[in-house]
């Protein structure tokens, strides 16, 4: 399918549910590329840029954020209805975000320490990634999204064509960039091994152990760093959960991680248990 | 065999930057050293060496103010030879029509022409010379291994020798170029085990010049050969005389020494390697796989930092406009789960078949592809493996309960 040949510009809409913004900024920010962007799409809706609205359907919508209240999970669903390419960005919509952290408490005890009159927040108990609500085309992972990755994804679908966005490792782009292991060569912990590629291996880059932005790679062994980190590196256990629970804390491949404290089991066998948590990259396929 | 002193090391790297190469040797950077431009021999990690086990690497402080006092660090020169990202080529669309290539001959798409078809950059195609100062002998190995795997040597005369006549262009130019300086190692590392691969501690071809660093109480001196033509001819630009039979002695002993630390198992490894091809090709349901596959991430460390590993993908990019499209190379992974992505998904869906199709090919299969072991003994795959898989103990683990054993239990 290319959709540039059909004659009309394909029109796009950006979507925001419990976010920060972040992420649709990173398209305002793709300066230089912005204008051409807006040449060969019509930006439909896109709020945060302009007030100008055309009506729907909208040949690609990328939906920031998370559902976290009733009004959001039929809001999603009225998106999907009016979207035929449907791609989510960022943590807060691949995986609930840091505000996925409610997801293992009980929320009425926030709300209720926050809000004088905690009776008129009408929220759900979880915050929840939108593939969990509807289906999702393609995924686009970090927090933020890194604007290159945005501007292929973009290239991508006017041509027909997959994007080249991989699902392997950060190490890869660690060592692709010549970067020298921080966990190897200063026993720092580092989440590189079980994370997206995506950022470029921004944090190793600067010394410091990657903090796991883009969530579970395409098959993460998160029980085995795990024991790693606890025998070799002496991390204690609740550094441990810290480190996985932050952006990605609702990533199914993280949450086990952090449940299955101790040894580290169920590793790659044929039948691999962790393939629960690779269902992105079979979201992503779609997009070929 | 030559002698030539400190400042006479110094004087090569001046040399070679005179005659017009670009001078890559080990510097020290955020912990470790590492392979990049230097223009005197300050630059080298003078009093440095490096302490290694699996998964871990530490610099330390040297007793003497050794130039080579380290062994091998997380770069190898395949970085300077198979660059980890490479531009093939880039072309843009015409005015009145659509992208074609001109290799799909008859076949460009719909009536275009194409404006530009630019083979490479620069950079890619027509790199500089390059100048690689210290090589140790498993890296000159390695490097002749990739020459076999990228075809580099074979021209017309290939097909006559009974190769494919058949070379990578990216990888050949700079092959061809490159001025290779070896070390030879006067100490094992941590993860080494050359010794059984066969491919040193001691570099005995291959090389332009190598040289053995000799400290003797107040004696620092370096012992060189010269291995080529053009190796004979830097050194006749720098100051150097005959060595000595005591100074010819003392390199031996030198080298000896890396030899002594790993047959004794004080520093390094071994691996048995008799029959390993059919070993391996025997144990492919040995429960060993399983057992490793619950530890390995799957993260493609060892395959980078392997200095034969040389798989890469090929991806196309076009920008937002649909008028301009790249080519790129970049190293890939047999530990990437959508390397080996057939339509309908990946053929080694587990970390068990990837870690499984990683070593049997390093040390089995690669035999009968290439005529050597993939392998040559470096110990990277080890230390900078996050989580420390040694592929030595790997190996001695499945010879414990080779398949056929196992058999012999079975029916006894
Ligand atoms: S620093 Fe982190 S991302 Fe880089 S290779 Fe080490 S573990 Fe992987
Ligand atoms: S397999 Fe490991 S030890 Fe062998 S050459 Fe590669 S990195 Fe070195
Ligand atoms: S063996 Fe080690 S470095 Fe290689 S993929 Fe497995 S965990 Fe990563």
């Amino acid at each position: 399918m290319n959709v540039m040949k059909r004659g009309r510009k394909p029109k796009l809409a950006v979507w925001k549910f419990a976010s920060c913004d972040g992420c649709q900024l990173s398209l305002l920010d793709c300066e230089d590329e912005l204008l051409t962007i807006a040449d060969a799409v019509e930006i439909a809706y896109f709020v945060e840029a302009s007030r100008s609205i055309s009506r729907g359907p909208y040949d690609l919508s990328l939906v920031e954020g998370s559902i976290t209240t009733p009004h959001d999970a039929e809001r999603i669903r009225r998106v999907r209805r009016v979207s035929r390419f449907l791609v989510t960005i960022g943590a807060c919509a691949t995986a609930g975000g840091i505000q996925a952290l409610r997801n293992f408490r009980d929320v009425s005890e926030f709300t209720a320490r926050v809000y004088a009159h905690p009776e008129y927040i009408d929220t759900l108990a979880t915050s929840t990634a939108i593939a969990d609500h509807v289906a999702v085309d393609f995924e686009l992972r970090g927090c933020p999204i890194n604007k290159h990755q945005l501007v292929e994804l973009i290239g991508a679908y006017l041509c027909g064509r997959k994007p080249d966005i991989p699902g392997h490792s950060v190490c890869t782009e660690c060592k692709r960039a010549g970067a020298v292991c921080v966990t190897v060569a200063r026993g720092t912990p580092c989440l590189g091994p079980v994370t997206h590629a995506g950022c470029g291996a921004l944090c190793p880059r600067y010394d410091r152990g990657c903090y796991g932005c883009y969530g579970p790679m395409d098959s993460p062994n998160v029980p085995s760093l795990q024991t790693w980190w606890q025998d070799r590196l002496a991390v204690s256990e609740s550094d441990l959960i810290r480190a996985y629970r932050s952006f990605n804390a609702g990533a199914v491949a993280f949450q086990a991680g952090v449940a299955r404290k101790g040894r580290a089991d169920g590793g790659g066998a044929d039948t691999d248990p962790r393939d629960a948590a690779l269902d992105s990259s079979t979201r992503r396929d779609r997009i070929s | 065999m030559q002698v030539f002193d400190l400042s006479a090391l110094d004087r090569l790297v001046q040399v070679l930057g005179e005659r017009g190469y670009l001078v890559i040797g080990p510097v020290l950077r955020d912990g470790a050293i590492v392979y990049d431009e230097i223009t005197s021999s300050r630059d080298l990690p003078i009093g440095w060496t490096d302490l290694q086990e699996g998964g871990s690497y530490r610099l330390h402080k040297r007793a003497d103010q050794a130039r080579f006092g380290y062994v091998v660090g997380p770069h190898s020169w395949k970085r300077y030879l198979f660059p980890p990202e490479v531009r093939l080529w880039q072309l843009r669309r015409s005015r009145d029509g659509y992208l074609g290539s001109r290799q799909s001959s008859g076949q460009t798409g719909d009536n275009g022409q194409l404006d530009a078809i630019s083979p490479a950059t620069q950079g890619d195609l027509s790199p500089p010379r390059q100048a690689f100062i210290g090589v140790r002998s498993c890296e000159l190995h390695a490097i002749h291994i990739q020459d076999r795997v990228f075809g580099a040597g074979n021209g017309a005369r290939g097909a006559a020798r009974g190769t494919p006549n058949w070379h990578d262009p990216v990888y050949a130019r700079r092959r061809h170029d490159a001025f290779l300086v070896s070390v030879q190692c006067t100490q094992a590392g941590g993860t080494c085990f050359c010794t059984s691969m066969g491919t040193g501690p001691k570099a005995e071809s291959g090389f332009d010049l190598a040289l053995t660093e000799v400290i003797d109480g107040k004696e620092h001196y370096f012992a060189v050969e010269a291995g080529s033509d053009r190796g004979r001819e830097v050194l006749e630009e720098v100051p150097h005389r005959a060595a000595t039979d005591t100074e010819a002695e003392a390199a031996a002993r030198a080298v000896a020494r890396s030899v002594d630390q790993m047959d004794s198992g004080v520093r390094g490894r071994t691996m048995e390697t008799a029959g390993i091809k059919e070993l391996l090709y025997r144990n492919q349901e040995h429960p060993r796989w399983d057992e490793v596959a619950q530890r390995c991430l799957a993260c493609a460390n060892c395959t980078m930092v392997c200095p034969t590993c040389f798989c890469s993908n090929v991806e196309d990019k076009s920008d937002i406009t649909g008028e301009h499209a790249e080519r790129w190379r970049r190293w890939d992974s047999c530990f990437h789960r959508d390397f080996s992505y057939l339509h309908g998904g990946s053929v080694r869906p587990s970390t068990r078949a990837r870690y499984r199709q990683w070593m049997t090919h390093k040390l089995a299969s690669w035999i009968d592809q290439f005529g050597t072991s993939g392998c040559v003994g470096c110990g990277r795959c080890i230390t900078w493996c996050p989580v420390g898989i040694d592929i030595t103990e790997e190996v001695a683990a499945i010879r414990a309960s080779d398949a056929q054993h196992r058999e012999g239990e079975k029916s006894g």
